[in-house]
Formats: C-alpha cells, sequence, structure tokens
C-alpha cells in the first residue's frame, strides 16, 4: 500500500471581505460579506515510501494547505486522506509522531533557548531514548556543521543556521516521512546547497519527502517527481522531463561569439536574446539535430564557445501558469 | 509527563533570566506595599468597632498580596499569542502530545518562574522590616503551602483558558484585560475579602477568584483555621478541574475551526 493516499481533497476558507475605506469599514460593521475560497478543489495523488516529490505552484495554489491537511494540522471538508495507514486529523498524536515537519519561514525552535536545550526538549516531546537521541543528533550535527551554533540562542542565528538548525530538529524522531514548506526560501547560495545535500542524504536512507518550493534548482537538484498545482487542482503529476515535454520540446543554443558585431542566421533556429558576445539560440530538436545545428554555425560563423541546454524549468513552469490563469 | 517536567524547566530557566523585569517588580510591590499598609493602619486606628479580621492577619494578607500578585491571571502567555497571530501554532499541533497540557505546563513554568523570583526576597522584606508574621503554627504553615499550589493551578488554568481564546480574538487584550480586572478585585488583592459586607462575601466566597489569593492568605494567618483548610482547598481544586474542563472542551472546538494561512 503507498504510504499517502490521497483522494478528492476539498477544503475551502470563507475570507471575510470589505470595501477599500471608511464607508467600506462602516458597511462592514452591519452587513459582512463573505468570500469562499476554495484552497483545494479535489485533490488525488499517491506517494510510495522512499519517494522524493516536488510540490511546486504559484503562491495561494494550495500547497502549504496539502501540507497541513497532511501533517494532521487542518481538518478538510471532505475527501479521504491517509498517511501510513492513518487518518492524519483523527489520529493527530500518533501520526504526528511518525513524521516531521519544517514551515520554512517559522522556526519551531524556542526563541530565547540555546539551539542544544529546544533539541533536548524535542527529544522529551517525542519520548527518544537517550542513546538513539545523541547519535541521532550527533550525526545531524556533523551533516549540518551545527557544532559552533549549539550554544547560540536561536534568536541571534542567521536565517541560514537558524534554517539547518531547524532542518535538523524536524529529524531527531527519525521520521519516516518529511515534510518541507520552503525550506530555502530566503537562504543564501550556500545554505541553499547545504540543505538540498542534507534532504538528499536523508532521502538516500529511505526518508519520503514532500517539498514544496518556488525554487526551481530545489527541483532540479532533488526530484525526479513533481506535482504541479494551481487553484487547488493538480495539473501536472510526473516526472520533470515529461513536464518539459508537454509544454515543449524546444532546445537552445548558447554561443560565445569572436566578434560582437557577427549577425547569425539560420533558417532552423530562432535568436532568443542576444548580450554582447553571448547569443542564445532556439531550435526544435525534431527539426534539426543540435549536432547538425552546431556544425552548421560553426562553419559559417567565427565562435569562441558554444554549449546546449534546456531552457529553464522556470520558463515552463511559468508557461503552465500563465496557461491557467484566470 | 517528561515532556511537560522538560518544558517546565526550560521555561523556569529562562524566566530566571529577566533579572531587571524581577527587580523592578519587587520595587513597585515594595511601594505599593507600604501604601497600602499606611491605608489600613489608619483604618483601624480610627476603628473602634471589631473588625472580622485582626490587624495582624490584615497586615500578612497584605504583604502576601504583594509577593504573589503574579498568581493571579494578569497577563496571556506571550509566546503562544505569537505563535497564534503569525502561525506558527502550526508547530504545536505538529506534535505528538496534549495540546492543552502543552500549553497549561507552559504558561505555569512561565509563571512560576516570575513567581519565585519575587516572591522569596519580598516575604524576606517584609518579614525583617515590616510587621509580616510567620504562621501561627507549623499546620496553618502546611496548609498554606498545600493552598498556594492550589492557587498556581488555579490561576494558570484560568491564564490558557485566556490563551485559548485567542484562537477566536487573536490578540486577546480585551478578555485578558476584563479577567485582570474581575481577578485583581474579587480575590482580595484590592481590599481582604473579609472586609466585604456579608451579602457580597456570599457571592464572592463562590466564584473561583477567591482561590487565587483570599483562601491561602487566610489559612496563612490562621484566620481559616488549619482543620478546615480541606473545605477551602476542596473548592480550589473543584473549580480548577472545572477550569481545565472547559479549557480543553473550548479548545477542541477551536481547534476544528482553525484557519493556518500563508506560509
Amino acid at each position: 500500500m503507498p504510504q499517502i493516499v490521497v483522494e478528492n481533497l476539498v477544503k475551502t476558507f470563507r475570507v471575510a471581505e470589505r470595501k477599500a475605506g471608511t464607508w467600506g469599514a462602516l458597511k462592514g460593521l452591519f452587513h459582512r460579506r463573505y468570500r469562499t475560497v476554495r484552497a483545494l478543489d479535489g485533490i488525488s495523488f499517491t506517494m510510495e515510501a522512499g519517494e522524493l516529490v516536488g510540490y511546486i505552484g504559484p503562491n495561494g495554489a494550495g500547497k502549504s494547505t496539502t501540507v497541513k491537511v497532511l501533517s494532521g494540522i487542518l481538518i478538510p471538508d471532505s475527501g479521504r486522506c491517509l498517511v501510513m495507514g492513518r487518518i492524519p486529523w483523527k489520529e493527530r498524536t500518533a501520526h504526528v509522531a511518525e513524521i516531521g515537519v519544517v514551515f520554512g519561514q517559522r522556526t519551531q525552535l524556542w526563541w530565547d533557548l540555546p539551539v542544544i536545550e529546544s533539541f533536548e526538549l524535542l527529544r522529551e516531546i517525542y519520548r527518544i531514548p537517550r542513546r538513539e537521541y545523541l547519535q541521532t543528533r550527533d550525526e545531524l550535527v556533523a551533516m549540518m556543521r551545527l557544532e559552533p551554533l549549539l550554544d547560540t540562542p536561536v534568536r541571534q542565528l542567521s536565517l541560514g543556521q537558524r534554517m539547518r538548525c531547524d532542518l535538523a530538529a524536524a529529524f531527531l524522531h527519525r521520521p519516516k516521512l518529511l515534510f518541507l514548506d520552503e525550506p530555502t526560501i530566503g537562504l543564501d547560495a550556500a545554505s541553499k546547497l547545504a540543505v538540498r545535500d542534507y534532504i538528499k542524504r536523508l532521502n538516500r536512507q529511505g526518508v519520503s519527502v514532500i517539498l514544496t518550493t518556488h525554487d526551481m534548482d530545489d527541483i532540479e537538484a532533488l526530484c525526479r517527481r513533481i506535482l504541479l498545482i494551481n487553484r487547488g487542482r493538480i495539473l501536472f503529476d510526473g516526472a520533470l522531463e515529461a513536464l518539459r515535454a508537454q509544454v515543449s520540446r524546444e532546445r537552445q543554443l548558447v554561443i560565445l561569439l569572436a566578434h560582437e558585431e557577427t549577425w547569425v542566421e539560420d533558417p532552423d533556429a530562432q535568436v532568443l536574446r542576444r548580450n554582447g558576445h553571448h547569443l542564445t539560440l532556439r531550435f526544435d530538436p525534431a527539426r534539426i539535430s543540435a549536432a547538425e545545428l552546431i556544425a552548421r554555425i560553426t562553419a559559417r560563423y567565427e565562435i569562441r564557445d558554444l554549449y546546449v541546454e534546456n531552457p529553464p524549468i522556470e520558463e515552463i513552469v511559468a508557461q503552465i501558469y500563465e496557461e491557467e490563469a484566470p | 509527563m517528561s515532556a511537560y517536567v522538560a518544558l517546565f524547566k526550560a521555561r523556569l530557566r529562562m524566566g530566571l533570566q529577566y533579572r531587571a523585569a524581577a527587580l523592578a517588580g519587587f520595587g513597585t510591590q515594595l511601594f505599593w506595599g507600604l501604601i497600602r499598609l499606611m491605608i489600613f493602619d489608619a483604618f483601624f486606628r480610627s476603628s473602634m468597632t471589631p473588625q472580622p479580621i485582626t490587624y495582624q492577619q490584615t497586615v500578612d494578607y497584605l504583604w502576601l498580596t504583594q509577593a504573589l500578585l503574579l498568581i493571579l491571571p494578569m497577563r496571556l502567555e506571550g509566546e503562544i499569542q505569537q505563535m497564534i497571530r503569525t502561525g506558527a501554532v502550526a508547530y504545536e499541533l505538529a506534535r505528538p502530545t496534549d495540546l492543552y497540557w502543552f500549553w497549561f505546563f507552559r504558561s505555569w513554568a512561565g509563571r512560576t518562574a516570575s513567581i519565585l523570583l519575587r516572591a522569596g526576597p519580598l516575604y524576606l522584606i517584609a518579614w525583617l522590616f515590616f510587621g509580616l508574621k510567620a504562621p501561627p503554627s507549623w499546620a496553618s504553615a502546611g496548609a498554606f503551602l498545600l493552598s498556594l499550589f492550589g492557587a498556581s493551578a488555579l490561576g494558570c488554568a484560568l491564564t490558557t483558558l485566556m490563551t485559548i481564546s485567542l484562537l477566536w480574538t487573536i490578540s486577546g487584550e480585551g478578555i485578558s484585560r476584563l479577567l485582570n480586572i474581575l481577578a485583581y478585585v474579587f480575590s482580595g488583592s484590592v481590599v481582604p475579602l473579609p472586609f466585604y459586607p456579608p451579602w457580597a462575601q456570599r457571592v464572592l466566597n463562590f466564584l473561583p477568584f477567591g482561590g487565587l489569593m483570599d483562601t491561602p492568605f487566610r489559612l496563612y494567618s490562621g484566620h481559616i483555621p488549619p482543620q478546615a483548610c480541606w473545605a477551602a482547598i476542596g473548592q480550589q481544586f473543584a473549580w480548577t478541574v472545572a477550569l481545565i474542563l472547559l479549557g480543553r472542551w473550548i479548545l477542541a472546538r477551536g481547534l476544528k475551526r482553525l484557519v493556518v494561512q500563508g506560509g
């Protein structure tokens, strides 16, 4: 049986609305208008143990709501949801003992306590046997290089440091399933790499991960499977390559010209961008193979360097978001 | 259970960091204590009729009120208030613990820390210089300590109830102000409850607020004799249990309609 089964999950929120300005506020006193927002509009998917799934979608798509339902925090209006054989919100306590969560914009550490004391508290809360705890903790401290941070109160940590500690905290009780809600938000490049490395390592140990993010580099670096959601519905479920193929098969050829003023033209490729010596062409590999195009270009123009690449996943995803926009 | 104990210890250590706040609180309580002492001193000197409570018992009552003022449900649990406002409360629900007890012990720990810091020094100063006497008997002292424990649990049940109301109001200012004033007046912190007219006392003795200050302080000075302590402590206990049950029920309802936005 899959580790997660979600069928037709629906969750609506009621949002109070009022018109702008004093008059709107006064009117709101007597007659309040509500708007119903369908945060989840019939979501279905399954996930096997050990998978690492990227959950992507624009802001307000319903990603966080899904994660909160799956982790037992929110109760959906209708639909079926089984995580490791349990209904999360019905058996919340038993359920959350086996999962780990990170909400990237918030911390689960105690603001005024040194990191190590937060860890100790979590040990008590999850009733982790001391030996097991020390082993996991030392492993995590080594993996995330937390040693110098352990005695610092959380409020004095930088965002990147805090996130590393938060991720370690989510795994102290060795959950089988991790929900990571935007764990790389606001992090610098080095911290992002550390976080990705950590996620990859845990996943290799057999931990399933659901990762929501806006950072497509996270997705490319980590996820074989992605779920793309918008306005409460799943638009795509499958491999990153399949998504790419579904949207467009185009490839891009980036050329570094010897002379800036060279004018490049080819019947099977269009100029996409021109930036000094750099020129980006796009072409359809079904019409012309990359090798043939390169041969033609290098024969005709003076080229210093060139390489072929896929269009950035960002562009693909943005294209889907736009097609779907109301 | 050990999770709650650990939480308690961590909060206690955290609370002990705030020395400046404790010192300022100590000064304020001492100052107000002296003013109130003078007022009641004048009252006893000018009054010819016998009072329902002796001068010495009143002095003890006043100083204990000053020393233990923080037993009253004065303010919301700041940490939880912030979590509810920012949505970090989601993490609280992602813990394999009973949320009510988690919050109860969190605020009990925080409150006990601040009470311990202020009560000891003030008690000592009042005992050395300002007329506070030790309890008349060991039995009275024992009954007082037991009832003090009850008062602290009762105050915490009230605070937790206020905290839970945040799930509806977000800011909680209104409810905490209201409860604050009710508790302040009806616990005997302004005027000791024995001075109220008999009809008012009947109501006040029934309400939970007397259990916060009046009960332990009258047991201390022997105004309630130690052999009568069980009824008084029993009432504290009954109110504590009732408020805990009420809090759990409201919390369960609050969680059903909980919306954790954003992120």
